[in-house]
């Protein structure tokens, strides 16, 4: 199971689960022993979080006062 | 003392749930454009599937449950709405190199940075558009994932539903998905560093 020669490919698979918080409390432990001894996993780890938080936040521009106003058109009319 | 309803109580009822599913429904609407927007090629594409949505939403009210998820129960109507454009006939792309690891976006904006600054700082080499046209090239499947996920925040099992899919098709295209998001990042960061 896992990569016993190489941790830090074992965490890098970890990695995406990690963020979207899959991982079991075990898995979860082991991981975080990682990323608390490992300057180099630590270092993807923030990028890795901060891209989400990024992408998160990518900017839409609003709807249009026009498009508002053709939903509320589609209301159906009470008779 | 229990007295039948009159016909026009009942009306009257039936027509203050409507008029209150339209309000709430009305009220998601800049969320769900967001999605659509994203979901969508264009702007003008996302402002069509919107008003079909919600066209198709305040035909058929009564099949949505209250005290469900509306936000989820319009996206699934929007996601139905656009495979019906046909847009999606697509092959899954063939795997690239770039995708074979997931760091290879941080080495690629750290390397040309000297590797010197913070990784949240790495971060802000990219810019909002570089994010909207990398999403834009990641195909439709893909797309649909990552946009309900990270930007829309759906829990697996809502996307499941949205999409009428497995959660574990769920899963799987979320992380082939970011690999492609990523290596359209990467390749527009080497793009503008040429």
């Amino acid at each position: 199971m896992g990569h016993p020669d190489d941790p830090c490919a074992h965490c890098e698979e970890m990695m995406q689960p990690y963020l979207d918080h899959i991982l079991n409390e075990e898995e979860k432990r082991e991981a975080e022993m990682h990323l608390s001894e490992c300057d180099w996993c630590r270092r993807r780890y923030r990028f890795e979080e901060s891209l989400r938080v990024f992408v998160r936040q990518v900017v839409t521009e609003p709807m249009s006062a026009d498009l508002k106003l053709k939903l509320a058109a589609l209301r159906i009319p009470l008779d | 003392m229990a007295e039948a309803p009159s016909d026009a109580a009942r009306i009257a009822s039936g027509a203050r749930d409507r008029i209150r599913f339209e309000e709430e429904a009305l009220a998601l609407a800049d969320q769900v454009y967001r999605v659509a927007r994203h979901l969508a090629g264009s702007r003008e594409d996302a402002e069509e599937l919107v008003q079909e949505t919600y066209a198709r939403a305040f035909r058929s009210w009564r099949s949505y449950q209250p005290g469900t998820n509306l936000r989820a129960w319009l996206l699934r109507i929007l996601t139905n709405l656009n495979i019906d454009r046909g847009r999606r006939v697509q092959r899954t792309p063939p795997m690239q190199g770039l995708e074979a690891n997931d760091y290879f976006l941080y080495d690629k904006l750290a390397e040309s940075d000297g590797g010197l600054s913070d990784e949240e700082k790495v971060v802000e080499r990219l810019s909002q558009d570089d994010i909207v046209s990398a999403l834009s090239a990641v195909p439709h499947d893909f797309r649909d994932v990552i946009v309900l996920v990270d930007i829309g925040d759906f829990s697996y099992q809502d996307a499941a539903q949205i999409l009428d899919i497995p959660i574990g098709t769920v899963m799987s295209r979320l992380h082939r998905g970011r690999r492609i998001l990523k290596r359209e990042l990467a390749e527009s960061v080497l793009e503008e560093g040429t």
